[in-house]
């Protein structure tokens, strides 16, 4: 039933505020599940480094909005929201990043390394632009895969990646690869100004990550990363456009509202830097936004209340959860001499 | 007054930097103490001129580094973790580590790479690994573990004062430790019997000197004496402090975090068995981690430990042994 009346327009607005709630409904999960990883961590329940998302909810949100399960993605150290806008079990998440029993990775990799290949999240990657290469060649794969079976193939990659990776050789030498052969992939550079410690740009030459695609060949657009709508119709034209094949490349604007860590109280950084950054929060921009598109608070709340709800559960059971057995140390090593002493 | 660890080796490079104007620092976060706060302070103390903050550019400031050296600066390259500086192995190991022997003697590399090695606190497959036997394998680098505070501030003085590459390995779960320092130099190559004994040699470096420390007072408590010999560089390694444990003992343990196979406990093996045949009371043996990557989850990473009670363990399998040959004497 329409809010706004039976004509086409009406039905389009429809649709159109269906998606946002629906990727604000990503944003609230991602949040939330970020919100407890913290917790998790200050509590000594996440055991190693953990990198969040916070304030770089939209750009998941709205990248992801526009691929199917069969895509895939890669990540970063900072791949919690990648992971769930794709699709992953928060409830296998938390229990990685607790190191217990049923996480994604049978414990083995945590936060740095959280994936689901069910979902095609390839991986996130605990060494600053390694991904991009993986990436590339995950296209090159469906391409190949294409060419071996004689028909064209729908499949993307997305590459997410930090405004920090632009100065590490394999972002040179991945981007010259895609557009060499055309791949099928959407490079997502997530600028959320800061790389660790550091001011990226004080460290990196030239205009910018969008002008060095852009010296490739590789068609560049800037959005600003925390309009969860805009990033949604940007995201859509470039995914569109890669499908046919050849990369594109999404310059995300966006801030990281933590430290780098949780660990890291981020005190090298302005206090009103960050508090001109809070005000621009991509939760509750969007939310604003949905009431003024005639959504009714309680149900933009209720949103909310859902995500704190089920990531309430998962932090409980995750808590709960028993060890892993240790003897899975020893699998997934290699088949032909597996993993022991000699 | 005891210092950490992590402040010994500030105060080395500190000293070095206020006596040798090309001593240069580079590396990430640098500016606000690196990673760890092992350059606290110091960039206010030398100027962002010589306490360099570059790009994630691993390739770059290893590289760069073996320039400068060539034109006669002295830099310390900061690589964050062992792990990253993978992604500048050919700048160490096809440039730096040969520039000297290529261009037959023409160019000297004085370049310290710091790498962090260890295990610590979950950091899962790429932030844990132990990878000297790797550089300890290439001709033309130097590689240093040090264990304590005093060889860190000892060590790091030594490595600052080489003429060629030197991979320093500090240990990440050692930053705490502390320890009074001492004033004499410590030279790369000498060894240090942390602990004497009669029974059994262990030879080990970096953590596991602590490990197997903790190990000697156990096997010391039920009757075992074992000597701890800690290593402190792999290359130069000292083979006169160790041949002349094995002589005293008659038993050798070789004990590290990393990976057993090919690791550098199999060089230390092989050459005592070469070399000492006929002191040895029982055949040497070698115990490091299994072969696998080291995981998050706590019960799978502790299967990736080697531990206080299995070196004594080792130790008392070896005294358990007796050679015939030495039976027979
Ligand atoms: C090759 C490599 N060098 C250094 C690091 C340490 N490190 C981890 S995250 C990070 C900052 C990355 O910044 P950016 O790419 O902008 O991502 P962000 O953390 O801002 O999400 C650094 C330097 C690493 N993981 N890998």
């Amino acid at each position: 039933m329409s809010m706004t009346g039976n004509t086409a327009e009406a039905r389009r607005n429809d649709a159109h505020v269906a998606r946002l709630l629906d990727m604000y409904r990503t944003m609230a999960r991602i949040r939330a599940f970020e919100e407890r990883a913290e917790q998790g961590s200050r509590d000594g329940l996440v055991k190693g480094a953990v990198h969040l998302s916070i304030g770089q909810e939209a750009v998941a949100a709205g990248v992801c909005r526009n691929l199917e399960q069969s895509d895939f993605i890669t990540s970063t150290h900072r791949g919690h929201g990648h992971t769930i806008a794709k699709g992953a079990d928060v409830g296998a998440m938390m229990c990685e990043l607790f190191g217990r029993a049923g996480g994604t990775c049978e414990g083995k990799g945590g936060s740095m390394h959280i994936a689901d290949f069910n979902v095609g999240m390839l991986g996130a990657n605990g060494v600053v632009g390694a991904g991009i290469p993986i990436a590339v060649g995950a296209a090159h794969g469906i391409r190949l895969e294409a060419e071996a079976a004689g028909r064209p193939d729908p499949r993307v990659v997305v590459c997410f990646f930090g405004d920090g990776a632009i100065n590490r050789g394999p972002f040179l030498e991945g981007l010259n690869w895609a557009q060499v052969y055309k791949l099928p992939i959407l490079f997502v550079c997530e600028d959320n100004a800061w790389s660790a410690t550091t001011f990226t740009r004080a460290l990196s030459a030239g205009p910018g990550p969008a002008a060095r695609a852009e010296a490739l060949g590789i068609p560049a657009t800037t959005v600003d990363g925390n309009d969860v709508e805009a990033v949604d119709r940007i995201a859509g034209t470039l995914v569109a456009k890669v499908r046919g094949g050849g990369p594109a490349f999404l310059l995300a604007t966006t801030y990281r509202l933590k430290g780098h860590t949780a660990a890291d109280a981020g005190a090298y950084r302005k206090a009103e830097e960050v508090a001109a950054h809070l005000a621009r929060d991509p939760l509750p921009r969007t939310a604003e936004r949905l009431k003024a598109l005639g959504v009714e608070a309680g149900v933009v709340d209720a949103v909310v209340r859902d995500a704190a709800a089920e990531l309430d559960d998962a932090y409980a059971r995750a808590k709960a959860a028993p060890w892993p057995d240790d003897g899975l140390a020893f699998t997934d090593v290699l088949d032909v001499g597996a993993g022991t002493w000699r | 007054m005891a210092l950490t660890y992590l402040e010994a080796g500030r105060r080395a490079l500190a000293e070095a930097m206020a006596a040798d104007k090309r001593v240069v620092a580079l590396g990430e976060d640098l500016g606000r103490g690196g990673v760890f706060g092992q350059y606290k302070g110091m960039q206010e103390q030398f100027g962002p001129g010589r306490i360099i903050d570059t790009p994630i550019s691993e390739a770059a400031i290893m590289g760069t580094a073996v320039g400068m050296a060539l034109v006669g600066r002295r830099p310390v390259v900061e690589m964050r973790f062992s792990d990253f500086a993978l992604c500048a192995v050919d700048e160490l190991i096809n440039q730096a580590a040969k520039a000297r022997y290529m261009f037959g003697g023409q160019g000297r590399v004085p370049v310290v790479v710091r790498q962090p090695i260890g295990m610590w606190r979950s950091s899962a497959a790429q932030h844990s690994q132990s990878l000297e036997a790797w550089y300890a394998h290439m001709p033309g680098l130097a590689v240093v573990c040090p264990a304590t505070p005093a060889d860190n501030y000892g060590l790091l003085k030594a490595a600052l004062a080489t003429d060629d590459p030197v991979v320093y390995m500090e240990h990440k779960d050692l930053w705490g430790l502390e320890g009074e320092l001492d004033a004499a130099p410590v030279p790369l190559g000498k060894a240090r019997i942390a602990r004497p004994g009669r029974d059994a040699t262990i030879v080990t470096w970096s953590k596991t000197v602590h490990v197997a420390l903790a190990a000697a007072a156990e096997l010391d408590r039920n009757g075992v004496s074992a000597e701890v010999v800690d290593l402190r560089t792999l290359w130069p390694w000292d083979k006169e402090t160790v041949f002349a444990s094995v002589r005293r003992t008659g038993r050798l343990l070789v004990a590290h975090e990393a990976v057993q196979v090919a690791g550098f406990g199999a060089e230390i093996a092989a050459v005592v068995a070469e070399t000492l045949d006929d002191a040895l009371k029982a055949p040497v043996r070698r115990l490091g981690a299994p072969r696998i990557p080291v995981a998050y989850a706590p019960p799978l990473e502790d299967r990736a430990r080697v531990g206080a009670a299995d070196i004594a363990a080792a130790v008392r399998a070896l005294v358990a042994t007796t050679r015939r040959a030495a039976a027979a004497e």
